[in-house]
């Protein structure tokens, strides 16, 4: 590991996080757009369903980042 | 955009409330009219069933998991208290099993033997003490077999009833007790043995045997026996002395006593001859006279003999006494004496009785022979009175007169004659007839007389008999005694032999075994000298080898320090060496720039490693310097300061995060709360860290502080207290730090030993 690599790291998971959130939430609110014009007849629970939807998988990818040294992975071993 | 959206949203939303106002309003009269009279209510309902549903939930989950249970207790405070009282106290753990405490009560065999021990060593001493008191009579040689028997079958039943007294016993007996009763018990029995020979012993032989039996010394009982022996033949002495002479005297006096009662015999049968001669015979003065003199004579000696037999008897009668006397005294030996007396004595009396009866018989005689010479001088006188009557001038010796005498005288006297001789054939035939009666009345007399004689025969040979009788059986008795006493004899004799082998035996034994000690004792003096002789030789040897080795060593050491001197000067000028090169490294750290690391320290360790080739020390340590520091080099103090603190900053920032406190919204609380504690920049840490001091804001700012003092190792050390996010956010920091660390100590180290070496190499002055 470098000098810094760590403190910055940290920096930079909050960058990650922080843009893909705002990404999949836009993504999520376009998609809530499109579909709310075509299949549900302009109401409104479609975009506040893909915006949720979007901050939502945001949320969960950011905080899978940050929980990422911290999971342990398991194996199921038979008894053969 | 978003904004926008909503806007839209809300816009849409209210128009198609106003849209369907009627239906809606309706909806919304009907939810007003309801919401404003049970609105309230309504809420308060729903309010009330969700927070007792959610009570319920988790007072049920929590009946369910004990797990659950456990942390709602620990996180909600008084919920302890209403899941007690719902339902009960929680579950404890069940504690590891009590041990049952074995108790090792002593085992009954132990309890057996205890009891079987004091029985078995009572049985032995109670056997011992019986065979002991039979042993010990052996050698007080007088006492009889009999009584030894007889001890030690008195000795089994006193070992038998000790037995069965014990047995008796129900708890465990201390050994001692049992002991002390059973010497209590030995000393009784040995007691009643004593009393009981003494009881039973009645030979007034030996008088040891009233005392205890206890073995006296040999002399004693000699001396005792010799005195015994003394007395008994004193006695003897004495006792035969007197017998002796009573014997002798009565002998005398029975002698005197038969030849006096000879005499009377001889004169009383002669008296009666004379009698008879007399008688016969017709006129003989001279036989008269001599008759006369032989009465006389037989009187005489009738008194004689009278008297002799009187003294005869009284002597007798002396020697009976003396003979009782003696009798009394109770000695074997003056038995035979008594016995041989008595029969004299016994013979004495016969003879004297046949004498006696001799004589009586001779007097007896004599009688009819004197009553018969009395009838017929009766009978002469008778006659002559007759005639003197008839012819009074006729003497009395008529047969020389026959010239003097006339024709009457003749006729007359033929007449009286005739007269007589018819008188007398009368008398003859009246004496007939008469006869008979009275040979009657004198065969009845005699009978009488006879029968007296034949009691009193019978009486003295009925008295003798018993007498014979008597001494017969003391005679048979004494050879009993006898007999007896030779068989004791060789009994004793017998014990005595087996005594004195045995006493050989023990002897032998003795011997051999001081033998053995002499042995013993012979060669462990041996052995002494011996081993004083080779130590004496070791010593010099020693003491020898001492001065060579003094000698050599002193001559080594010179050797050695001609030698040191050289190698110390080699060594000197090696240690320059090292000392420079280590300085050069040294100097090499000195090179970092802030943010920059120092010159790889490469080219300064290989200068090290060359001049300490034979040094493994400093090879170790050369070789230690991590490599890093090598490769790149290392960063300096400064510049680990300067990025401390902005390291500081995140660290507080993400405190809360760790393993299992990740998500999001932690970190939005760890952010929270890294804003709103403050702490010290710097605090001085304690000499002991405790557990409220491992927190991490705490640590920093111990941590700070010790680099703020120049302490970066102490800084190191606190700063890998951190835990969680905090920890892997300053990992490489505390990497560069430790490397820094570890290559400055390798350094000092260095330089510490190149200084030490080069001090121990100086040659003072």
């Amino acid at each position: 590991m470098t000098a810094g690599n760590m403190a910055e790291e940290h920096g930079r998971k909050w960058d990650r996080c922080l843009a893909d959130t705002v990404l999949k939430t836009a993504t999520g609110l376009g998609v809530g757009i499109v579909f709310s014009v075509l299949l549900f007849k302009r109401r409104t629970w479609p975009l506040a369903f893909g915006s949720g939807l979007g901050v939502g998988m945001g949320y969960t990818n950011c905080q899978h980042d940050f929980r990422s040294p911290y999971l342990i992975h398991g194996r199921v071993v038979k008894d053969q | 955009m978003l904004r926008a959206c909503l806007r839209g949203a809300n816009a849409t939303a209210r128009n198609h409330c106003r849209r369907s106002p009627g239906t809606s309003l309706q909806h919304c009269r009907h939810y007003t009219a309801g919401e404003s009279s049970s609105g309230a209510s309504k809420v308060i309902a729903t309010g009330l069933l969700t927070v007792s549903g959610g009570v319920g939930g988790t007072i049920l989950y929590a009946k369910w998991d004990h797990k659950f249970r456990a942390a709602v207790e620990k996180n909600v405070p008084y919920s302890d208290r209403l899941l007690g009282l719902a339902l009960g106290p929680a579950p404890q753990d069940v504690g590891l099993p009590v041990k049952n405490q074995v108790e090792l009560a002593q085992p009954p065999s132990m309890m057996e033997k205890q009891v079987k021990a004091p029985k078995a060593k009572s049985e032995k001493k109670v056997k011992d003490s019986a065979g002991s008191p039979a042993k010990e009579p052996s050698p007080v040689v007088t006492q009889p077999a009999q009584s030894i028997e007889e001890m030690s079958q008195e000795a089994s039943a006193e070992a038998t009833h000790i037995i069965s007294a014990i047995s008796e016993v129900p708890s465990v007996p201390a050994p001692c007790d049992t002991e002390a009763a059973a010497v209590k018990e030995e000393c009784k029995e040995c007691h009643d043995h004593k009393d009981t020979p003494a009881a039973v012993h009645p030979n007034a032989e030996s008088p040891s045997a009233a005392e205890p039996l206890k073995e006296r010394p040999v002399e004693e009982v000699a001396a005792r026996l010799a005195q015994q022996d003394q007395e008994e033949q004193d006695i003897l002495a004495s006792v035969s002395a007197s017998l002796e002479e009573s014997l002798a005297s009565s002998a005398k006096a029975t002698l005197q006593a038969i030849g006096a009662q000879e005499a009377a015999l001889q004169a009383i049968t002669q008296h009666t001859h004379k009698l008879k001669e007399a008688m016969e015979a017709e006129e003989k003065s001279a036989q008269w006279k001599d008759l006369e003199a032989a009465l006389a004579d037989r009187t005489c000696s009738v008194n004689d003999a009278g008297t002799a037999l009187l003294k005869a008897n009284e002597a007798l009668g002396a020697l009976r006494s003396v003979i009782d006397d003696s009798k009394g005294l109770k000695i074997a030996a003056v038995h035979p004496l008594v016995l041989a007396a008595e029969e004299n004595l016994h013979n004495m009396i016969v003879d004297l009785d046949k004498v006696v009866t001799k004589v009586q018989s001779a007097e007896s005689e004599a009688k009819i022979v004197s009553q018969y010479s009395e009838l017929v001088n009766e009978a002469k006188q008778q006659f002559q009175r007759e005639v003197s009557s008839l012819t009074p001038e006729i003497q009395a010796n008529w047969k020389g007169l026959t010239g003097k005498l006339s024709a009457d005288d003749l006729n007359a006297l033929i007449a009286h004659a005739h007269r007589r001789i018819d008188q007398l054939n009368r008398e003859l035939a009246e004496q007939r007839v008469r006869e008979q009666i009275h040979i009657d009345a004198a065969l009845e007399q005699q009978k009488l007389e006879d029968q007296k004689a034949l009691e009193k025969a019978v009486n003295t040979s009925l008295q003798h008999v018993k007498e014979d009788a008597r001494l017969e059986q003391e005679r048979k008795l004494a050879e009993l005694r006898e007999v007896m006493e030779a068989e004791m004899r060789t009994q004793l004799r017998r014990q005595a032999a087996a005594h004195t082998d045995h006493v050989q035996d023990v002897l032998k034994v003795q011997e051999q075994e001081l033998r053995a000690e002499a042995d013993q004792v012979l060669s462990s003096k041996m052995l002494e000298q011996e081993t004083r002789y080779r130590q004496l030789n070791q010593e010099q040897l020693d003491n020898f080898t001492l001065d060579m080795n003094t000698a050599y060593a002193r001559l080594k050491g010179m050797e050695e320090a001609i030698d040191s001197h050289v190698v110390a000067e080699e060594e000197a000028r090696r240690a320059h060496q090292l000392w420079l090169s280590v300085e050069a490294l040294n100097y090499t750290l000195k090179t970092a720039d802030a943010d920059v690391p120092t010159v790889p320290l490469k080219s300064a360790a290989e200068a090290v490693r060359d001049s300490c080739h034979d040094n493994d020390f400093a090879m170790a340590l050369a070789s230690a310097l991590p490599e890093e520091s090598l490769h790149r080099g290392v960063y300096s103090e400064a510049s680990l300061r300067a990025r401390f603190n902005s390291l500081r900053s995140l660290a507080r920032r993400v405190a809360l995060i760790d393993e299992s406190h990740n998500s999001l919204y932690q970190y939005f609380l760890s952010y929270l709360q890294a804003a709103l504690l403050f702490e010290d920049k710097q605090e001085a840490p304690p000499t002991q860290l405790s557990r409220e001091d491992l927190d991490p804001f705490k640590l920093l700012s111990y941590a700070s502080y010790c680099l703020e003092h120049g302490d970066l190792e102490l800084a190191a050390k606190l700063v890998n207290q951190l835990r969680g996010e905090a920890r892997r956010v300053v990992e490489d920091w505390l990497t560069e730090a430790r490397l820094t660390l570890e290559t400055r100590q390798v350094v000092s180290l260095l330089s510490a030993y190149a200084n030490a070496v080069g001090l121990g190499t100086t040659q003072a002055p």
